[in-house]
């Protein structure tokens, strides 16, 4: 038995290996479906949540924001509209101005900027401004403090000043005024003189950008996200990439990286719209992005989470289910391997005993029947058939060794049914007035036919032929009745319808098996060649006489042994010197060949003819040769027998 | 190794290997080797001061002092800080420089002022400025300008523009523009200046797109007014022709590699910004660097690299003088004092 694995795997591959590898299969795909979906779904859900935290977030963000402006917006709109109002003198200006940095510590300056001798018609330009320094409170002038660009040339001042609106700025390096990095909310106020609005100056506040970009990059995502601040134009405010700040845009990133699709999520922030969307971000990380629009200055703030760590769980929890898929799959495979080679085991011994059975050993040992499973029913079925097998062969043997007896009794039969017909030629050497030749091929081991001769007295030659209906011993039994009582009557009778009518009446006295035979019997008188015949049913023979070669014309009379007192009549002819009778029995005219045909009377008589010339020996072993070549392998279906008397005459001195 | 053996091997063979060595052989050899060349003489000292402040519009100057060009050439120079407050014209005039970077309509006008200055080299060959509205101004041509906003730069840079509207008769209001582009972004104006190396690319990155904008060249409405020239006071070139003829040669050299190694001219570049302290933007300058090299090298046959071409001076000298901005100018021969400067 293999017990060995590699014994099993190449002995039983078609059901073991077969077996592991579907289910496996099965397993991993179905098990890669679920945690496929299981991820994707996890996913979504995920996505889902995070673009309302996302939202919340940034809008919390935008808000904090957004009411730092708002509070600067109010004060810079306070101060233009008292400008506006009041009187004010100087002093009292600048008091103002002042006032505004001391009570708004969020302030990093503040001041008020006169259109061309809108102030005085002493002086030009004016433009006083407070700004906050290291906790104290400077006085600047700006139309001194601006070297190279006068005060109305700045954005500051001159975008307001076109649009006649409040304008944040975009976030400048204030060089000669606060000296940091600000963006000032810009208020245009006015005068009325005749009855129409001339502008009369700007009011401008400070804030620090520090401010607010502070409370931008302290916000911390997951463990590298972050928040953004960008500005009208896509400057980069706030950002984890610092070189990027207050130097590129969101725009010169997306052109130095060739990414256009960068551009187009940079032209719907500066637009003001708000989106969340997954793209690479700035840092160069696969992440999800809400942006929203802060609307008092048209920035944009946004809040970035790296997708891969916002899925960092999800992930690890898939692994965690990969590796128990990968277990479990591994001992389905285990478990299947030891059901498989459970299963084909008793098989796997089955298949050995049968093999030894095929080799004709039914004596073996059949796997015992632990399980009625379909193992089970086979084996019980196997053991069965061996008993059966058995028997079958015992008395296969029995009949077999009956037969064999039979056989070698048949065998005895056949020879005594031999050493019955007188077989040894030439008969009478010592009567050449005539010759007489026969021969018998029984169709099976005993035949039917018979013939027989004998001299009756000195001169009279009693010879017959016969055939026995049906073959086989009860035809052999019936023909040694009938040979025998053919033989003792016919030398007690002497005349052939006497022969024929005694034989008849004895047979037909107590023949309970309805048997018959048909008997030509005829008796040559060796001196005159006179043949006297009497038929019992027999073909015609064939005469070889001056006449021709013909069918003996004569009565054809019934056959012996069914009736009782059946009449036969002795017919005569002469036979002259070298004429010649043949006597047959059907098996010759009845002879088939493998199509089925019947040799027949005129085939017979033709080859009768072609040996005429002949001595009768060789006539008759010339016509059974001719019979076997017509019969061409066909199995004999009757007994064969042929006699043959050829008168010779009597001698002179006779 | 291999320098080493090229530097001696040419050191002692310099007179007949200097004819076959081209530029780039020369640009490997270094500012200390080019000592014993000048054989004991120092380097004679110089400065210049460009427009503004540093950035990719001046890399031929940067890339040649660093790549230690003008030092080859028997300069020490001195690069002097540009930008608001620091007129190149103004230096040139008291001797704080000895050469600036001009625009030829700039020149023109200190010169007619009475300040000596020659042209010793003219590197854009022409004008880069632009006109630009937003198309949905409905401003499709310089005549729908009439009557709309538009915004100029101060004193010389202006004159271009103006005298395309005088000669187009076109009246436009007229908006002072400080150096950002927001008054135009935010509406403030219908129409702004700008350069196409500079101010276009700022616009487009601040979320424009190409296709929203109407931007005019002004040379494509007949306004060949080449910009950023080389000069220098007559009195300079008297005094020192070969030092003139040092430095123009450096300097184009020092386009020349530019060009050729953009990646290194633009390290330079931002190197020298960084010093100065401002903001480096590095697509920015790029853009710059590529829209120079457009702007320097001719594009036809007209003209030659470093070159003020004839025709173009007398065009814009005539320009000036119609438009009442000068009421004279020199020929072009003593402008450019080409027979004297040796080219």
């Amino acid at each position: 038995m293999p017990h060995l694995p590699g014994g099993i795997m190449l002995g039983n591959k078609s059901i073991v290996f077969k077996l592991i590898l579907v289910i496996s299969l099965c397993s991993v795909l179905i098990f890669a479906v679920t945690l496929g979906y299981n991820y994707y779904q996890s996913r979504l859900i995920l996505e889902h949540e995070l673009e309302s935290n996302a939202r919340n977030l940034a809008m919390s963000l935008v808000n904090r924001v957004e009411s730092k402006l708002m509070s600067v917006t109010k004060v810079t709109e306070g101060v233009a509209r008292s400008i506006e109002t009041g009187r004010y003198t100087e002093k009292e200006l600048l008091s103002l101005i002042r006032s505004t940095v001391a009570e708004n510590p969020g302030i990093s300056g503040s001041g008020v900027a006169f259109e061309p001798y809108a102030f005085s018609r002493a002086h030009r330009l004016y433009a006083p401004y407070y700004c906050r320094e290291r906790e104290k409170i400077t006085f600047i002038r700006l139309e001194k403090s601006y070297q190279y660009v006068p005060y109305l040339y700045w954005d500051w001042y001159q975008i307001p000043r076109e649009l006649g609106k409040t304008e944040w700025s975009e976030p400048y390096f204030d060089e000669g005024g606060g000296n940091i990095p600000m963006a000032t909310c810009s208020v245009p106020f006015y005068e009325e003189i005749g009855g129409t609005r001339h502008l009369k100056g700007i009011v401008g506040v400070d804030i620090p950008l520090d401010s607010l970009t502070s409370l931008i990059s302290s916000v911390k995502i997951l463990k590298t996200g972050y928040a953004a601040l960008l500005s009208r134009n896509g400057m980069v405010l706030a950002h984890p990439l610092k070189h990027a700040v207050m130097n590129e845009t969101f725009f010169s990133i997306a052109e130095s990286r060739h990414d256009s699709s960068l551009r187009e999520i940079g032209k719907k922030m500066v637009r003001g719209e708000s989106g969340f969307i997954l793209y690479t971000s700035l840092v160069g990380v696969k992440s999800w992005m809400y942006y929203a629009p802060i609307r008092s200055t048209g920035w944009t703030l946004a809040v970035v989470f790296p997708e891969a760590e916002l899925l960092e769980n999800v992930r690890q929890l898939s692994l965690t289910m990969v590796a128990m898929g990968m277990a479990g799959i591994l001992l389905l495979t285990i478990a299947v391997f030891f059901i498989a080679t459970s299963i084909t085991k008793p098989l796997r011994s089955l298949a050995e005993a049968t093999k030894v059975m095929a080799s004709g050993n039914f004596d073996v040992e059949l796997p015992l029947v632990r399980f009625h499973d379909e193992v089970g029913v086979l084996t019980t079925s196997f053991q069965a058939m061996i008993s059966s097998l058995k028997e079958y062969i015992r008395n296969l043997t029995e009949t077999t060794a009956a037969k064999e007896r039979i056989q070698s009794e048949l065998k005895v039969a056949t020879d005594i049914q031999a050493s019955l017909l007188p077989r040894l030629f030439p008969a009478f050497p010592d009567r050449p007035e005539f010759d007489i030749f026969a021969s018998m091929d029984p169709a099976k081991e005993v035949g039917g036919d018979f013939y027989d001769f004998f001299f009756i007295d000195a001169n009279n030659l009693c010879f017959l032929i016969a055939d026995v209906a049906d073959k086989g011993v009860p035809a052999a039994l019936y023909m040694m009745v009938a040979k025998t009582l053919l033989k003792s009557e016919g030398q007690r009778l002497g005349e052939p319808d006497q022969i024929l009518s005694c034989v008849n009446n004895i047979l037909a006295a107590d023949n309970e098996s309805c048997m018959f035979a048909t008997v030509f019997c005829a008796i040559l008188d060796t001196r005159s060649g006179e043949v006297r015949f009497a038929n019992a049913g027999h073909n015609p023979p064939v005469i070889l006489d001056s006449g021709g070669i013909r069918y003996l014309s004569l009565k054809s009379g019934f056959v012996l042994g069914p009736i009782l007192d059946s009449v036969y009549e002795t017919e005569r002819i002469t036979l002259q010197p070298g004429e010649t009778l043949f006597l047959y029995t059907d098996g010759v005219t009845e002879a088939k060949n493998p199509e089925e045909e019947l040799y027949g009377e005129s085939r017979l008589l033709q080859a009768v003819k072609n040996v005429s010339g002949e001595e009768i020996a060789a006539m008759i072993h010339c016509i059974r040769a001719e019979v076997t070549h017509y019969a061409n392998g066909a199995p004999q279906s009757d007994d064969i027998t042929m006699v043959a008397v050829k008168y010779r005459g009597v001698a002179a001195d006779a | 190794m291999l320098m080493m053996t090229m530097m001696r091997k040419s050191s002692r063979q310099r007179q007949s290997l200097a004819a076959f060595l081209g530029i780039l052989v020369m640009l490997l050899i270094n500012s200390w080797y080019t000592r014993p060349v000048l054989a004991g003489t120092s380097l004679k000292k110089a400065s210049l001061i460009p427009l503004w402040s540093p950035q990719s519009q001046f890399a031929g100057y940067y890339v040649a002092l660093d790549k230690g060009i003008y030092a080859r050439h028997g300069i020490d120079l001195t690069i002097l800080k540009g930008g608001a407050g620091h007129s190149p014209a103004q230096s040139l005039k008291n001797g704080q420089a000895d050469f600036a970077v001009l625009w030829l309509t700039t020149a023109l006008h200190h010169r007619f002022a009475g300040t000596k200055l020659v042209n010793v080299s003219q590197i854009i060959q022409r004008s880069s400025m632009m006109l630009i509205s937003r198309k949905s101004s409905g401003i499709r041509t310089l005549e729908d300008m009439k009557g709309k906003k538009v915004g100029l730069w101060g004193e010389e840079l202006s004159i271009p523009p103006r005298t395309l509207f005088a000669q187009r008769g076109i009246k436009v209001r007229e908006i002072p523009l400080s150096h950002t582009v927001n008054l135009f972004l935010r509406g403030g104006i219908d129409v702004t200046s700008a350069m196409w190396y500079n101010e276009y690319h700022v616009i487009l990155n601040a979320g424009v797109d190409p296709d929203q904008l109407n931007a005019v060249f002004l040379s494509e409405q007949g306004m060949k007014f080449p910009e950023d020239g080389l000069y220098t006071l007559e009195q300079t070139i008297n005094k020192d022709p070969a030092l003139v003829n040092a430095f123009v040669k450096a300097s184009l050299e020092g386009w020349q590699y530019a060009f050729a190694h953009p990646d290194e001219a633009l390290d330079i570049v931002i190197k020298y910004m960084h010093q100065a302290q401002v903001p480096a933007n590095r697509i920015h300058q790029k853009w710059m660097l590529d829209r120079m090299r457009d702007l320097v090298e001719p594009v036809s046959g007209k003209g030659s690299f470093g070159t003020l071409n004839r025709l173009d001076y007398e065009a814009v000298g005539g320009a000036m003088q119609r438009e009442g901005l000068i009421k004279r100018f020199p020929d072009y021969a003593t402008f450019t004092r080409r027979n004297n400067a040796g080219q």
